[in-house]
């Protein structure tokens, strides 16, 4: 190999970081998957117990998605995310109890309960946050992504956004100007099935990969409950990202196991899916496919996998215990930090 | 100090702050090419990678401006003209404005979004606005409005270098106005206002390009023997509240003048501060003088109609000046 020069050093390469989905690593990112989906179930109980302050949108069946995609991830991406973001947050490495505590609305929160579920952000990892706006976080990426490309370090920012989202106007823009200027941009989309409590079907016209077809930018269709196809896709996009090619668009299938917000049983005036349909996506369920995967190919004990689970429960319920012994913030300190 | 013309003093304020710092970039719809001749010449001089024509697309662009303000640049977002805000403003108020409280302080927003407001071009009803008063309330924005070349370039440096989200509105139609800019580096305090003019009887608040107005005003009042002062707060978030009420405490009566809409506008702002800050030094009631809440007109005499001008401060100067002497 030629020696790399000094300049070059600190510059991330497409290929070479890609690697391989091997055993460890399934294993690591199953790990993963399973926290995030332990953490929002004890967030959706929370709130139902009305120990949270606000609404919350859970994460739950989507895992895979946030898992496969940032597996590819370092500390110098960005990343934009949803109102559905405890996942994003988790998987590009944000802290635990800093989450939770923030969920709580407590001062040891990652935004020190200035900004709660929708807002949870950690720029030292690359996390410019969750959003309240649906398709608020796609221009940041793209700015960010525009930031990257000025630096030459071969960074890249993704994009999380669901398929409401893909029906706003900013995303457009988006695909148009990421590909006049080959910004290295990776627009993953969340189909989850809904936009809100409207079927995506009921509001969606057309396929939405293929709205980035006529701009020229590639655009897959991928199984988002698939941690591997997932993991894949991700690798190819972000690697062209990296190596100046310019953005990538992802539609990954996936389906919303819990509803929009936690405790909208209480105010719906009717249901908006059926019973076997959730019946029928928890057969999906992203986690119970890789988990089976594991143990199917002998990359995992059964054994081994229930020390992992109760490890992470156990991380769970600290992080909850923790949280809710922490102190709220100080009122005599809310103006503060709206001016740098 | 060299007579300049107010385009060219923000042109020198990019260019400068450009040559400062390798971090600033611009980009906007047409700045290449420069439809007012504020970005003229920067594409050439500071290449594509800084200087970036965009496709009109202000959703996309007001957010660029965030995440690129995120990930550590020092973006100069051009909109135009301040309507375009709107088709922008999901980013401007939802994100920019807010982003640093809402992630507990984690970052800076350094940013600048600018455009030029106002009417007198018969540009209508879509292109005339001066929307400061929205962007106020927001309470997470600082914003500028300059009324003469030497504070155009002088605010318009620390914007750029101030580390949170700006909006720098220069009034439209304004550009090719001469004026005294000092040499050299030139940086202004931001959240500072400025006396245009001493007075002793009567205080004039008087916004970007109200304030010519203004001093026209207090030229005829003094052939009738009223010494007005004039007050530009410059920056209108946050208020230089403190200069405000000093100079209605000194003179006791306060005008107010606003080309924004009347209603909830930056001059009823400002009339509340000093009601409730100076209310026992005032000699008479304040007096706005403001645009009706009206769509701006295309024909001239239908903007010129509109349009609060000298002969509007004067009368308004003299309603409570008269108003004072009928007092016990």
């Amino acid at each position: 190999m030629p020696p790399v020069s000094e300049e070059r050093k600190n510059v991330l390469s497409g290929n070479e970081m890609i690697g391989n989905f091997a055993g460890e690593k399934q294993l690591e990112l199953y790990r993963k998957m399973l926290l995030i989906r332990k953490v929002d179930e004890m967030l959706g109980d929370a709130s139902l117990a009305c120990e949270l302050p606000g609404p919350v949108h859970l994460y739950v069946g989507q895992e895979a998605v946030a898992v496969g995609v940032c597996a590819h991830l370092t500390d110098r991406d960005w990343l934009t995310s949803t109102h559905r973001g405890h996942g994003h947050f988790l998987a590009k490495g944000g802290d635990l109890s800093a989450l939770v505590a923030e969920v709580f609305g407590r001062d040891t929160g990652i935004c020190r309960g200035r900004g709660g579920s929708m807002h949870v952000a950690d720029f030292s990892r690359g996390i410019i946050g969750a959003n309240g706006i649906v398709a608020g976080g796609i221009a940041l990426a793209a700015g960010a992504a525009l930031a990257a490309q000025l630096e030459r370090q071969g960074q890249v920012a993704v994009a999380f956004f669901g398929d409401g989202a893909a029906n706003q106007g900013v995303l457009m823009e988006a695909l148009n100007v990421g590909a006049l200027w080959k910004l290295p941009l990776i627009l993953a989309c969340e189909n989850n099935g809904f936009s809100e409590f409207s079927p995506t079907a009921t509001v969606t016209a057309g396929r939405i990969a293929e709205r980035a077809v006529p701009f020229g930018v590639p655009s897959h269709i991928v199984d988002g409950n698939d941690l591997e196809a997932v993991w894949r896709a991700s690798a190819d996009a972000v690697a062209r990202a990296r190596d100046g090619h310019g953005p990538s668009f992802l539609e990954f299938e996936t389906y919303r196991l819990r509803g929009h917000m936690e405790q909208e049983i209480t105010f719906l005036s009717k249901p908006y899916r059926t019973k076997e349909e959730i019946a029928e996506g928890k057969r999906n369920d992203p986690l119970v496919r890789c988990r089976n995967k594991l143990v199917s190919e002998k990359l995992a004990m059964p054994d081994e996998l229930e020390a992992i689970e109760s490890e992470v429960a156990r991380e769970v319920a600290l992080a909850k215990a923790a949280a809710k012994a922490a102190a709220w913030p100080d009122p005599h300190r809310v103006a503060e930090n709206m001016f740098a | 100090m060299a007579k300049k013309r107010m385009i060219h003093a923000i042109n020198e304020a990019l260019a400068e702050e450009m040559e400062r710092d390798p971090r600033v970039i611009l980009f906007g719809e047409d700045v290449e090419t420069s439809l007012f001749g504020d970005t003229a010449g920067l594409r050439d001089r500071f290449g594509p990678d800084r200087v970036r024509n965009t496709p009109i697309c202000e959703a996309l662009v007001t957010g660029m401006a965030v995440g690129a303000a995120a990930a550590g640049y020092r973006p100069v977002c051009h909109m135009m003209y301040g309507n375009f805000l709107y088709t922008g403003f999901d980013a401007i108020a939802n994100q920019a404005a807010k982003l640093r409280y809402m992630t507990g302080g984690q970052i800076a927003v350094p940013l600048v979004y600018m455009a030029t407001i106002g009417g007198g071009k018969s540009t209508a009803a879509q292109h005339s606005d001066s929307m400061y008063p929205a962007l106020m309330n927001l309470g997470g924005l600082i914003v500028v409005v300059p009324s003469d070349p030497a504070d155009a370039k002088g605010l318009l440096k620390a914007a750029i270098r101030d580390d949170n989200p700006v909006v720098f509105l220069q009034a439209a139609g304004r550009g090719g106005e001469q004026g005294e800019v000092p040499a050299g580096d030139h940086v202004l305090a931001l959240g500072k206002a400025d006396v245009k003019r001493r007075g002793q009887d009567i205080t004039i608040v008087a916004i970007g390009n109200m304030v010519r107005h203004a001093l026209w005003a207090a030229h005829e009042l003094e052939a009738a023997g009223v010494d007005a002062e004039v007050l530009d707060p410059r920056t209108l978030h946050p208020l230089d509240e403190d200069a405000i009420i000093r100079s209605v405490r000194r003179t006791g009566r306060m005008v107010v003048v606003d080309e924004a809409h009347s209603s909830c506008g930056a001059a009823s702002h400002i009339s509340a501060v000093a009601g409730d800050l100076a209310f026992d030094e005032l000699k008479a009631p304040i007096r706005r003088v403001t645009m009706p809440d009206v769509a701006m007109p295309f024909s001239p005499p239908l903007e010129q109609a509109l349009l609060p001008g000298k002969d509007d401060i004067v009368r308004a100067a003299r309603s409570i000046l008269q108003y004072s002497a009928m007092a016990p």
